[in-house]
């Protein structure tokens, strides 16, 4: 293939990668990845390294967005970053030394809990319970706005939302992919903060996570300028022109549809990962 | 000074992302153009892992490609503009966190930091 024909048709994928990323609200990353290996037939190592690389796009371009609702929290974000970089360095380590086989089923398992986690969105409000006393020394609290006015919270079962970010980040790094769902799922189901809360603060996160990895990945080699280059600025517009999109249009149906194109990706990867196809 | 609010230090973190990812898609975007100065070259085979060149894969090499203009080297110093982003928004905070006097969030930050540049320097051994 001509350098022009692979470019065009990598931007082109990478704007539909980023908008199906921004509408799910799972990022560019977890469709990047399968399409590169699976469609271009681009060895994963070279795919991973693309999406981490447009996942600090993504993430880094939406904070304007995010920060003007005023509901992300720097010190929960701050804290829990210490658990996803280390975590983050882990799996950029496991990434060499790991078959592409695995790194393809893990890839597929994480793409099916994303999607379910996307179908599922909000989580329902749980009864408290007492406040967790690392909790108040890390003043991991905050208010946010209600249509019955400023309501208070304070992070619960902070040990276990710390392990669950760990994980996150190891994902993130051994993958490539901003692993939000995970995040997220730590923020608003272990830790109990509020859903909106624990997306915005995750959206913060991804960024300082990936680029844990993303100089691991960069010294491998892992990161070739002529996939990278259509990979993030493609993603990038993608994630901008799905922000602005997703303001307009109800979202509901669109989010089972990409549910189910993301259903089948997980399967396909899995299924390529036992076959030994990737 | 007075002390910055949690909401205003946000606001400035997120003007700082949005610079250095408007800058790192620039130079992404020039190295990009350059690349497709000659369309009509096969790409590499890309179906097996090689490894990217060893003079694009630190961050010297990478400077040096850069400044002489080379077309990839262009791409990765981009990609490096990009990289550093969050990095430097980890700075911001430490920097609003000492004007706040928020000795614990200082020395969290500081952690999150020196964890970054671990990875950034010593990511190939």
């Amino acid at each position: 293939m001509s350098i022009l024909a692979f470019t065009s048709l990598l931007f082109g994928t990478s704007v539909l990668a980023g908008l199906l990323g921004a509408l799910t609200g799972l990022g560019g990353g977890v469709v990047i990845v399968p399409v590169l290996t699976l469609l271009f037939k681009v060895d994963i190592r070279y795919a991973i390294g693309a999406s981490l690389v447009s996942v600090i796009a993504t993430s880094s371009g939406a904070a304007v967005a995010y920060v003007r609702e005023g509901l992300s929290n720097i010190r929960v974000g701050m804290f829990l970053e210490v658990a996803t970089t280390l975590g983050a360095l882990l799996g950029a380590y496991l990434t060499a030394r790991i078959s592409s086989h695995w790194i393809a089923i893990v890839f597929g398992v994480v793409l099916l809990f994303s999607a379910a986690a996307s179908i599922r969105g909000k989580y329902e409000e749980l009864p408290k319970t007492t406040p967790n006393p690392l909790a108040t020394t890390l003043r991991l609290h905050g208010c946010y706005p209600t249509p019955q006015g400023e309501k208070r919270y304070t992070a619960e079962r902070v040990p276990l939302g710390f392990g669950i970010m760990f994980g996150a980040g190891t994902l993130s790094g051994l993958l490539g992919i901003g692993s939000g769902a995970v995040k997220v799922l730590a923020m608003d189901q272990a830790m109990k903060l509020p859903f909106k809360v624990s997306t915005t603060t995750s959206n913060f996160m991804i960024g300082v996570t990936a680029a844990a990895s993303a100089g691991i990945y960069l010294a491998r080699g892992y990161i070739d300028p002529m996939i990278a280059m259509p990979v993030m600025l493609g993603v990038l517009a993608g994630a901008l022109i799905g922000t602005r999109i997703l303001v307009k249009v109800h979202t509901h149906t669109l989010k089972i549809i990409f549910g189910l194109v993301i259903v089948i990706l997980g399967c396909e990867m899995i299924y390529s990962g036992f076959s030994g196809r990737i | 000074m007075p002390k910055p609010t949690d909401k205003e230090l946000d606001c400035t973190i997120a003007k700082m992302l949005k610079f250095g990812v408007s800058v790192a898609a620039l130079v992404v975007l020039a190295g990009g153009l350059m690349l497709l100065r000659h369309p009509l070259l096969t790409i590499p085979d890309y179906s097996h892992f090689h490894a990217v060149d060893a003079s694009l894969r630190s961050i010297k090499g990478i400077t040096a490609a850069a400044f002489h203009l080379n077309p990839r080297g262009l791409v990765q110093f981009g990609l490096i503009i990009l990289i550093a982003t969050p990095i430097a928004r980890v700075v911001f905070c430490i920097v609003g966190f000492i004007r706040q006097k928020d000795q614990l969030y200082t020395g969290i930050s500081a952690v999150v930091l020196i964890i970054l540049l671990y990875s950034l320097t010593k990511g190939a051994h």
